[in-house]
């Protein structure tokens, strides 16, 4: 940088000396001819706008894109919002809108008042503050977290007629910052025996929930921001476990302890929710990683096609809790022909993955599919395969191709199948 | 201030040194935490053994009134029919054309329902219950179902020993069939 020369100074001067003569002299004649543009322009352009804000908000035109509700209505706490799929584009969720599963509430915690223990099978228990949490070296990870109980109405005999993200937005990508917890175990000394992690959340249900060790020391983080800011209260502020690729439950909000143990404690989230009867009466239980799928988010229900024929952009996201999305094709004609769709990079390990493919409707009755394979060649199954693999009481993980109806009028409902 | 510029470079030295993420240079920050983790505070988890458990006891008749009291509103005057899950009956349903899982069709292990209510209900008034009124609660619902005797007292010696309808009926998907 170099100082102001004195030519830049004088211009400084001149300029302010023009804005007092503006002031005192009448505009000259030249002046009021009638070319000023203000009623050829759109009036926000006409006047100054509005002033800085110290946390933005959406523009109020954009006031529908909402989570949608569910709770229950003798315990206000206890329920989900769905994330709106439909209305978003691109991968990343915004904070205000990540979907949200409470048992009680969102807790108010002070940071300052708050404490992670890590004791049980371990060399040394230690607790740690957020003030020194804050100081770790972090990394930062982008990935999806998925409600076990996502789609959970798919496994009903009729489909349920609700927006994309109002019944498979049970699932949000952030950008998720912290520590590895991989550095937090070497601090405190892993026992041989050690096998298991039972982690408690500090909210009114006080969640507690078993995990393997192992996937502790592969790539869970202790976040503490989520998309650059920190974790918002209902994602759970100060700090909550993200396990890349695992159900949501097991990504513990309001983080308070994790316990090592060699076995685990059987809590009721693990044994009465987020299990999966099957039709023989057992239950699948531990069933930890969320399997591929996909779903169209537009042109998709609650919109519909205004021109017949007409070019429509079909646009979705895949997803899988082992590795990379390798490949999404499309149907119109409810799975006999497919396509494959674009995948739009970045293209990244147990994220969304936004597809997209050009289609040309002749306005004829079509049944919109996507089906999506992830690099371990698992296929997204069909509601037919699920089903009759699964029965239909298993609640959790549903992940079976989802169809949209396109009537000739280009109405869109959901269908399961053709 | 020079002190503090060499430290600095020192740092930055070693730093430039470490060849991957794993030797990356922190102070661990974690204090020594033995006295927290001996507080029934942190010793919320009840283990299928039992450990964990506080001292206590209570019967299916002092757990009735308790239930009609804190639970009924919720979860319907005999533990069915409220607006949360039902608690009870059902027993042998699972593999019925319409499954209903209840505590006492569905669960595993009694201590898991000892440990579920001491930490979460009622939901509108959390840990308000007493240990004894924990033992009585759960005493009420299993013996509903004949999973415990009606006269039975149920206490932290006896509660490990309850054995479940669907004991057996889980399959561990992880690590095996991953
Ligand atoms: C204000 C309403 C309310 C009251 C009062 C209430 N509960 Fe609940 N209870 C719920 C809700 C809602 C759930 C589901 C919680 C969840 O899914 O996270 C639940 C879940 C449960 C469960 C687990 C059910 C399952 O199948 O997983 C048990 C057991 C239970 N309650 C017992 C009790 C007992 C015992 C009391 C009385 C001390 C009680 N509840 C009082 C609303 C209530």
């Amino acid at each position: 940088m170099t100082k102001p020369t004195d030519s830049r100074r004088q211009f400084l001067q001149k300029v302010a000396l023009g804005g007092a003569f503006a002031g005192t002299f009448s505009l000259p004649v030249w002046a009021a001819d009638k070319s000023n543009l203000a009623y050829d322009l759109p009036k926000w352009m006409t006047k100054p706008g509005k002033g800085f804000s110290n946390y933005g908000q959406p523009s109020p035109h954009e006031k529908e894109v909402i989570r949608w509700i569910s709770a229950n209505p003798d315990a206000q706490g206890n329920g989900v919002s769905w994330t709106p799929l439909h209305d978003l584009q691109g991968t990343i969720t915004p904070n205000g809108l990540h979907y949200e599963r409470h048992h009680n509430g969102v807790p108010q915690i002070d940071p300052t008042q708050h404490l992670l223990l890590i004791d049980g099978l371990v060399d040394k228990p230690l607790s740690f503050d957020v003030a020194s949490l804050l100081r770790y070296p972090m990394i930062s990870r982008t990935c999806f977290i998925e409600c076990g109980g996502n789609s959970n109405s798919g496994w009903r005999s009729n489909p349920i007629q609700s927006k994309a993200g109002y019944a498979h937005g049970l699932v949000s990508n952030a950008e998720w910052t912290g520590i590895p917890l991989k550095l937090l175990l070497q601090e405190v000394g892993i026992k041989a025996e050690a096998k298991w992690v039972i982690a408690e959340a500090a909210d009114a249900a006080a969640l507690n929930i078993s995990i393997p060790l192992e996937k502790l020391l592969d790539d869970a983080i202790l976040a503490l921001y989520q998309n650059g800011e920190r974790l918002r209260p209902e994602n759970g502020y100060p700090m909550r476990l993200v396990l890349p690729g695992w159900e949501g439950i097991l990504n513990v909000k309001w983080l308070r302890q994790l316990r090592l143990t060699n076995e685990p404690a059987m809590t009721r989230d693990e044994t009465s929710q987020y299990t999966e009867l099957m039709p023989d009466g057992t239950a699948r239980q531990f069933t930890f990683i969320m399997e591929a799928k996909s779903l169209i988010t537009s042109p998709s229900l609650g919109m519909m096609l205004p021109d017949n024929p007409g070019t429509y952009q079909i646009s979705g996201l895949a997803w899988s809790g082992r590795g990379k999305i390798a490949r999404v094709e499309i149907s119109a004609d409810g799975g006999e022909t497919w396509a494959d769709a674009e995948l739009h990079s970045p293209i990244l390990d147990r994220a969304f993955t936004r597809f997209s493919l050009p289609w040309h409707w002749q306005g004829d009755y079509s049944v919109l599919q996507s089906r999506a394979t992830d690099e371990t060649g698992y296929v997204q199954p069909t509601r037919d395969a699920l089903v009759q693999q699964r029965g239909q009481h298993g609640f959790f993980h549903y992940n079976a191709i989802v169809s949209w109806e396109i009537t000739e009028q280009g109405d869109i409902n959901h269908v399961y199948g053709i | 201030m020079s002190t503090g510029f060499k430290l600095f470079t020192a740092l930055l030295l070693i730093t430039a040194f470490s060849h991957s993420y794993a030797d990356a240079e922190y102070q661990a920050l974690g204090k020594h935490a033995e006295q927290l983790s001996s507080q029934v505070q942190w010793h919320l988890t009840i283990t299928p053994d039992g450990k964990g458990l506080p001292i206590g006891h209570g019967t299916a008749e002092q757990g009735r009134k308790i239930f009609a009291l804190k639970c009924a509103g919720c979860h319907g005057p005999a533990g069915i029919g409220g607006s949360a899950e039902p608690l009870k009956g059902e027993v042998g349903s699972l593999t019925s054309e319409y499954p209903e899982k209840t505590v006492n069709s569905y669960w595993p292990y009694a201590t898991t329902l000892f440990d579920y209510i001491r930490r979460a209900m009622p939901i509108n008034d959390p840990f308000s219950l007493s240990a004894n009124e924990v033992y009585a609660l759960c005493a009420y619902l299993l013996s509903e179902d004949d999973i415990l005797g009606k006269d039975q007292e149920l206490n932290e010696e006896n509660l490990p020993q309850v054995s479940m309808p669907n004991r057996d009926g889980f399959i561990a998907i992880y690590p095996d069939k991953y």
